[in-house]
């Protein structure tokens, strides 16, 4: 059970970094002469007030969830993860092409795990790949991540631009069968938004993540890893494994994340489908406090912003949401203990 | 702890009051009403390029001021934005909905099916063909507004060449895909009418949206070119293209501006700029939408519509000879009594 001050000391410092970016946002809002009551107002009715608005959050939620639980595996192991951008897109290719092979009429829920597989694979290689580097080099994943991100994305765009693409367009050919259904099939209201049952996967996702941190004994090693290697190291875990075990299943993660907008939305891959989505994963996570709840409502959060920045662009600049969550993203940063445990492990690195 | 709870309830507390303040002159969020809405969705980062999208920002400002429409404005934040931000609109039940760049292409007709009774237009839409060639006409109340850029890249690149004195010009490409080809494919005709014996030096910064965007990579192919011996180069870039104007600059040679007249970036090293109209293609479609007379289908707008062409003004007139004007013209009044066949196509 989780003590009181447990809960306040995860709890309070998102609710703070909350406050502090309303605060912010009302500056802003009176900067540019409006109100901040009827810009938050027009915020909320546009994302939370209606089924269409709702939808849209819960699309973006649903990828933000995976990429957030990505990190967060990543964070528990003691490492940073930034590559989930390239994850992520590279999960949504694979599935896409291999549902490219696929002819019409074989029902999608035969083939979903056939996707499902596709896309984790795909993420997986490209997170397993720096987590392989890290325990036989010793190469800093931070730094692996992002130059793999550039390799990875630039490799995509060429495959897109040189094979796949249909002319004239920058995405592949409609995938024949095993597209997923809209929310709209079971509940009209959500009719013309994006959210599919994709949403489901990700809850899911949520629910085995917690139970494989906190139930299981490998997450229990992952754990341990991350608060202390040397000491795990001692206590007879394979570091070294769990590093690049850990960073397979935070691309996988991300990987599947990519089925929302291929199997979900559109029915096919597009050049940049998900942009900035991998590294809000970031923001979802330390926001989330690395808790598969946390990460869910971050996510929501996060969502919320990003839809509901479109709902007031007739008042505000779209700009002013993007400072919003810088500003969350701040101050949770500055206040969460993973951050400093990271900072902390950076400088031990450079002194030596 | 405590502390941490009293600052929680103290910030909670101001911006609750905060909400409260109603500045004057504060807009109220629009409705829809009798007034003419108008709804432009750009593309993700599109705002500020200083041609295309701005274009079609200055066309719609100029409805607002003239028709006394209400224009609002989207910019999306990532790919799914895009349909998210017509959607918005178009349940909003706005007049007419604009969705800037060949991007929204599917986007518009999908939504264009859903709303019969708002009106779409979709500048630069890519409009298909079906497998024997014919042309997939758009939804009814759908408007592709499409231009003739092949037109006026031909006079850029007669002129171009008129201009060189060593015989030898370039072009620099945003995104290499058919509607840039269409610019690329004119201009080297055009150099070849007046020059057969000139050469084209010919580049395209990347293969995705990105490269439109990227100065650094302009500058980088410009520089190249100037150093094989171009001392003309035509860009058709997006923002890229402000690299080129750069690298002009820096060894004094000459380059030509696209979609709007570019002239101040670069004075004195901007020969001309081949202009592409989105502003009035714009603004005809939002006043066609007041006069009730708005019909969906494809608008082509060339020379003769006087939707693309160059600037030939006080600020570029030392750097263009009387006899090349005159020529410029004559193959001008060419084209649009087609006697000159202008390629789209590579």
């Amino acid at each position: 059970m989780m003590t009181r001050e447990k809960f306040e000391e995860a709890v309070l410092p998102p609710v703070v970094a909350l406050l502090v970016a309303m605060l912010v946002g009302d500056a802003l809002i009176l900067l540019f002469g409006q109100s901040p009551g009827a810009v938050y107002r027009m915020l909320l009715e546009g994302t939370w007030g209606n089924a269409y608005g709702l939808g849209q959050v819960l699309y973006k939620a649903t990828t933000l969830t995976f990429t957030g639980l990505a990190v967060a595996i990543g964070l528990r192991a003691g490492l940073f993860n930034i590559g989930a951008e390239s994850q992520l897109a590279a999960g949504g290719f694979m599935a896409a092409v291999v549902g490219l092979a696929i002819p019409a009429g074989v029902p999608a829920l035969l083939l979903l795990p056939v996707y499902f597989l596709a896309a984790a694979l795909a993420g997986g290689a490209v997170g397993a790949l720096p987590g392989w580097l890290k325990a036989r080099f010793g190469a800093h994943e931070v730094i692996t991540t992002i130059m793999l991100n550039f390799v990875v994305l630039a490799l995509l765009n060429y495959l897109i631009s040189s094979r796949f693409k249909v002319p004239d367009t920058l995405h592949t050919r409609e995938l024949a069968s095993g597209r997923l259904p809209r929310l709209d099939a079971f509940l009209p209201a959500f009719h013309g938004s994006a959210a599919n049952v994709v949403l489901l996967l990700a809850l899911a996702a949520a629910v085995l993540v917690g139970w494989f941190l906190f139930r299981t004994r490998a997450g229990f090693e992952l754990r341990a890893t991350g608060l202390q290697p040397a000491a795990a190291e001692y206590g007879g875990v394979k570091v070294g494994r769990v590093w690049w075990h850990a960073m397979a299943i935070s691309g996988a993660l991300a990987g599947i994340g990519g089925l929302n907008y291929v199997l979900g939305y559109k029915g096919y891959y597009e050049e940049g489908f998900a942009t900035g989505a991998g590294f809000l994963g970031i923001a979802v996570a330390l926001v989330g406090r690395s808790h598969p709840v946390g990460i869910v409502l971050a996510a929501l959060l996060f969502a919320t912003l990003s839809q509901g920045g479109l709902a007031v662009n007739a008042l505000v600049p779209k700009q002013m949401v993007d400072v919003l969550q810088a500003v969350v993203i701040i101050a949770v940063a500055t206040s969460v203990p993973e951050v400093r445990r990271l900072l902390r492990g950076f400088r031990r690195s450079n002194d030596a | 702890m405590r502390k941490l709870l009293i600052l929680v309830g103290a910030l909670f507390v101001v911006h609750v009051a905060l909400l409260f303040v109603r500045p004057s002159g504060a807009a109220q969020p629009p409705a829809a009403g009798d007034a003419l809405d108008i709804g432009i969705v750009f593309d993700v980062g599109g705002r500020g390029d200083k041609s295309f999208n701005d274009g079609a920002y200055n066309g719609a400002e100029r409805a607002a001021k003239e028709l006394g429409a209400r224009v609002r404005f989207v910019e999306p934040g990532d790919g799914s934005d895009r349909e998210a931000g017509l959607r918005l609109l178009a349940a909003e039940g706005v007049d007419l909905v604009i969705g800037v760049g060949f991007i929204f292409t599917d986007d518009l007709t999908q939504l264009a099916r859903e709303y019969p009774n708002t009106r779409f237009a979709g500048v630069d839409y890519s409009v298909g063909s079906d497998k024997d060639g014919k042309v997939i006409l758009p939804p009814a109340n759908l408007a592709a507004l499409k231009f003739r850029e092949e037109e006026g890249s031909y006079l850029v690149g007669s002129l171009a060449a008129l201009v060189s004195k060593s015989k030898k010009v370039g072009f620099v490409g945003g995104m290499n895909f058919p509607l840039i080809q269409k610019f690329e494919a004119g201009y080297i005709a055009g150099v070849q009418h007046v020059c057969p014996k000139c050469t084209v030096v010919s580049q395209y910064a990347g293969v995705t949206p990105e490269a439109f965007r990227n100065p650094g990579k302009g500058k980088e192919l410009a520089l190249s070119q100037y150093q094989q011996g171009v001392d003309v180069i035509f860009h058709a870039s997006g923002s890229t293209g402000l690299g080129v104007f750069e690298a002009a600059r820096q060894t004094g040679h000459l380059a030509i501006g696209v979609d709007a007249d570019q002239y101040a970036e670069a004075p004195g090293y901007i020969l001309t700029s081949m202009v592409k109209g989105v502003d009035a293609a714009v603004f005809d479609a939002i006043k066609r939408t007041k006069e009730n007379t708005f019909k969906g289908g494809i608008y082509q707008f060339g020379l003769a519509e006087q939707g693309v062409g160059y600037v030939y003004d006080e600020h570029n007139k030392a750097l263009i000879p009387a006899a090349v004007r005159a020529q410029l013209e004559q193959i001008r009044a060419e084209i649009i009594a087609g006697r000159i066949k202008v390629p789209s196509s590579r």
